[in-house]
């Protein structure tokens, strides 16, 4: 809990200093609306939960995010700038991803996954790649003690060798977040991170988004363990039928009706005009 | 195995003598008759072994007709060699089945797989011939004393082998050896593989051929299930350098040891297939993009080279030096990769596969036609380019026969050096960037582009870059080839045809041999050329021979014969998972262990 109020100010210092600054975003399949008009900032250092009931937007949402979809209207700024509609160059920019269903590089090794999670920073092609001089050799290492640290980082050192399909479903998980990790983001979203875990593996994923941000990274988690989510963030939207439905603290969030009604599956009518005002 | 037999034995026993027919499995037949106690079996073994090596200084026919000469007595000939050699090794595996010190090696996983291969390999070969003598000399009556000998010789180790309780087990830890003896193992075990391929290159005929396939194949099972070619693979795999050097070696050693034209020329065609095969390998086994229209990027290098060497019917009459031909036929191969891959490379899978097909058909099409009357006159139409000149580099004329310690080098014996160096530069090439960022870029968009491309990776431009270099790889070999063949023309780049180099058995050969492997593609290459060009008597039924060796191999070997570690996973995931994550769970305990006690 100590976390959550020292990160208070900073939460407030965020439209200022914001790392992540969406506005609008809306994404549409053809007459479905998947998302609708939804404004997100993610301040320095900042963790905030990305909830809502299955089909809600959230998974599109990243997508709009990291560029995997162009967004039908609105846009994306990262640290100023107006973000890229290419995944790589999103990458490139400084937002890395985890997935919801796991999307490791499964038949190489846990220290090869981290390696190519390197590859936007570094730039040695073909020919230092054939010749290998000296530049090629520095920068080879350098991401290999990189992904060595990071997957210290993680706990999962001791996996390095074996193939990355091998590892226990945890590790699998934790190994994703490496691997993202591992192109120096500025932000990271986490998609689902604990789906699947046992209430121990979640507390310690918990721990691990907690040593994210003393590293400096701005944290997005999509999750549908409650606790999780309010023992973990800043700041909490709940998204319902593609639209931001609420915003808040976790204790506003909590509070607010709208929230169960939307999980238990009440009709919501006209619930996205008022979700200005309750954002604090 | 002692305890488990009378159990079997019983319930075997009384029901197997009157039906036997499909309810007594074969399994509860052999467990009968394993109450031959294994000192007996191996006994058998050995005697067959014995009596089978000396059964070859004896004539199996009485008349010089077979081919290969089996008529003389005390002196082996022809198949009787493979009978021979495959005896002595089966007398050498039977070292570690008598726990023999300082051959237990040779069976790390267990000794009765390896006797049950060889013996199997000696009984097939020998058999194999002695039916041939009895068939292609109309009748048995043409078997003498020594045929039956061999004959029944060579069931003895067969029976003995698989009356001996399968042994398999997890392989003994391997013991360290010192370098120079990993060295000097490594060298010997790739010179006698050259050997071996030196003698299936050289057979004579066909009877020969097929012999001493049966024989490879069944030995190759026996010494791949005792371990220790996992054993070898591992030594090589320490000592990457000497295995280099050897390989090469071997390679040089091989064109010393046999000098005719004719198995030159042999050689100088698998060097080139299994160096096309090696470029296609970066593109289909390494960044996993299905190119079914390889070949033509081999034509392109060919025809640019054949056009700028001076060639008496090129259209442009220069005669550009060797090197500035390699530059060009590279690059211009390179920019057909990139044309060609720019628009298909945005396609996924099998898609891709039809395009680049496509294209490959383009390309033998379009070369075809650009004779003056169909198109701008610039390959010469079907003729070709003829007269390519034959290369001359410092002063080293390649036509002309040239003395070397002691060894003559004809045409083929030269461009044999010169393609070696160019596989060489190939392998170099794979083995650096198969190990870099850029390796590791191409397997992740093999595994999942999404996921690659979320990694920061830009999917399309590594895809084109694999392709490019695909390409520019296949064009330097097509250099060479357009002054080995004197000729270039577009039959020449087919997408099939019963004789490699085209793009299904480049293909093949990749898959066969094993995907993102060196050695792999190399003897996929060696065994696509040898097996058609040996067996002619097939004629056209060699592709239909071909589609059932596919198939086969895909049913029960789909990670090629030389399997890369990823790939064997692939296909044979719940075994090899299984075993792994019981090592990682080990070395987990292992590691809290060593925590708690810390």
């Amino acid at each position: 809990m100590t976390t959550t109020t020292e990160t208070g100010a900073q939460a407030a210092a965020a439209g200022a200093a914001g790392v992540l600054e969406a506005r609008g975003v809306t994404m549409r399949f053809g007459g479905l609306t998947a998302v609708d008009g939804v404004d997100l900032s993610v301040g320095d250092r900042e963790i905030v939960g990305l909830i809502g009931p299955n089909g809600a937007g959230k998974t599109t949402f990243f997508n709009c995010l990291t560029g995997l979809y162009v967004p039908t209207s609105g846009q994306v700024r990262y640290k100023g700038a107006l973000l890229p509609a290419k995944p790589y160059k999103v990458t490139q920019a400084g937002i890395a991803r985890t997935f919801q269903n796991i999307r490791l590089f499964a038949n190489m090794t846990v220290l090869e996954n981290v390696m190519v999670g390197r590859h936007s920073r570094v730039k040695e092609g073909l020919f230092s790649a054939i010749g290998r001089g000296p530049r090629y050799r520095a920068a080879e290492r350098d991401s290999r003690e990189n992904a060595h640290e990071l997957l210290d980082f993680l706990g999962i050192g001791r996996h390095s060798g074996s193939l990355a399909r091998n590892l226990p479903y945890g590790d699998q998980r934790k190994l994703e977040i490496a691997r993202a990790m591992a192109s120096d983001p500025g932000l990271i979203l986490l998609d689902e991170p604990t789906a699947g875990m046992n209430p121990q593996e979640t507390r310690a994923t918990q721990e691990v988004v907690f040593k994210i941000r003393e590293r400096g990274l701005a944290v997005v988690v999509i999750e549908h363990d409650m606790r999780f989510i309010f023992g973990l963030c800043d700041r909490v939207a709940v998204l319902v039928q593609g639209r931001k439905l609420v915003e808040g603290t976790p204790e506003v969030v909590r509070a607010d009706e709208r929230v169960i009604a939307a999980y238990l599956g009440t009709p919501v009518d006209g619930a996205a005009d008022d979700s200005e005002g309750t954002a604090s | 195995m002692g305890n488990d037999v009378p159990e079997q034995g019983s319930t075997a026993g009384p029901a197997a003598e009157p039906t036997a027919g499909p309810t007594v499995t074969t399994e509860a037949r052999l467990a009968e008759a394993r109450r031959v106690s294994p000192s007996a079996a191996k006994a058998l073994v050995t005697v067959g072994a014995v009596a089978s090596l000396a059964s070859t200084f004896l004539a199996w026919t009485w008349t010089p007709d077979f081919p290969g000469d089996l008529s003389v007595t005390g002196y082996p000939g022809g198949n009787q060699w493979i009978t021979l050699a495959v005896s002595a090794l089966l007398l050498v595996a039977l070292g570690p089945a008598y726990g023999v010190p300082g051959l237990r090696w040779l069976a790390p996983r267990g000794h009765v797989r390896l006797l049950r291969g060889l013996a199997l390999a000696n009984l097939v070969s020998t058999w194999y011939v002695l039916l041939a003598v009895a068939i292609e000399l109309n009748g048995i009556a043409n078997w003498v004393s020594g045929s039956w000998v061999a004959a029944i010789a060579t069931l003895l180790p067969a029976a003995g082998s698989f009356l001996l309780a399968d042994d398999r087990h997890e392989p003994a830890r391997a013991r360290p050896l010192p370098r120079w003896l990993q060295v000097a193992v490594v060298f010997a075990a790739i010179m006698l593989a050259m050997l071996v391929t030196e003698y299936g290159i050289t057979t004579g005929y066909t009877e020969e051929f097929i012999g001493f396939a049966l024989a490879i194949g069944f030995a190759a099972w026996g010494l791949n299930s005792s371990g220790v070619l996992a054993r070898l693979t591992d030594l090589t795999a320490q000592n990457r350098a000497a295995t280099s050097v050897s390989a090469l070696v071997a390679a040089l050693v091989f064109v010393f040891i046999q000098n005719s034209d004719a198995y030159n020329t042999i050689a100088d065609d698998i060097v080139i297939f299994a160096t096309v095969a090696l470029g296609l390998n970066i593109v289909v086994g390494l960044a996993g993009l299905l190119d079914l229209g390889y070949v033509a990027f081999l034509g392109v290098g060919a025809y640019t080279a054949a056009l700028v060497s001076g060639a008496a019917s090129s259209r442009f009459h220069v005669a550009y030096p060797f090197w500035a031909q390699l530059v060009l036929g590279i690059f211009v191969s390179m920019v057909a990769g990139v044309i060609i891959g720019a628009p298909t490379l945005r396609l996924r899978g099998d898609y891709l596969a039809i395009v680049t097909l496509g294209f490959g058909e383009i390309f033998r099409i379009a070369v075809n036609n650009l004779n003056g009357a169909s198109g701008p006159d610039l390959t010469n139409g079907p003729e070709g380019i003829y007269g390519v000149p034959d290369l001359k580099l410092f002063g080293y004329d390649f036509g002309q026969q040239h003395q070397i310690l002691g060894t003559t080098f004809g045409k083929f014996g030269n461009y044999y050096l010169l393609l070696l160096v160019a596989m060489a530069i190939v392998v170099f090439i794979f083995t650096r960037v198969n190990d870099s960022r850029l390796g590791r870029a191409w397997v992740a968009i093999r595994e999942d582009e999404t996921a690659a491309e979320a990694m920061g990776i830009h999917g399309y431009r590594f895809k084109l870059l694999a392709f490019g270099l695909g390409a520019s790889l296949a064009g330097l070999a097509g250099t060479i080839n357009a002054h080995l063949l004197n000729t270039v023309t577009p039959d020449q780049y087919n997408f099939s045809a019963s004789a490699p180099p085209n793009s299904a058995f480049l293909l093949a050969a990749v898959v066969l041999g094993g995907m993102g492997t060196i050695t792999g593609p190399l003897l996929g290459a060696a065994l696509l050329y040898l097996v058609p060009y040996k067996l002619q008597f097939f004629n056209n039924k060699q592709l239909l021979l071909f589609g059932l060796a596919l198939i086969l191999m895909m049913r029960f070997r789909p990670e090629g014969v030389v399997p890369s570690r990823r790939r064997q996973l692939e296909f044979h995931e719940d075994q090899i998972a299984e075993a792994e994550a019981q090592q990682v769970a080990a070395a987990g305990t292992q590691g809290q262990e060593a925590g708690a006690a810390a």
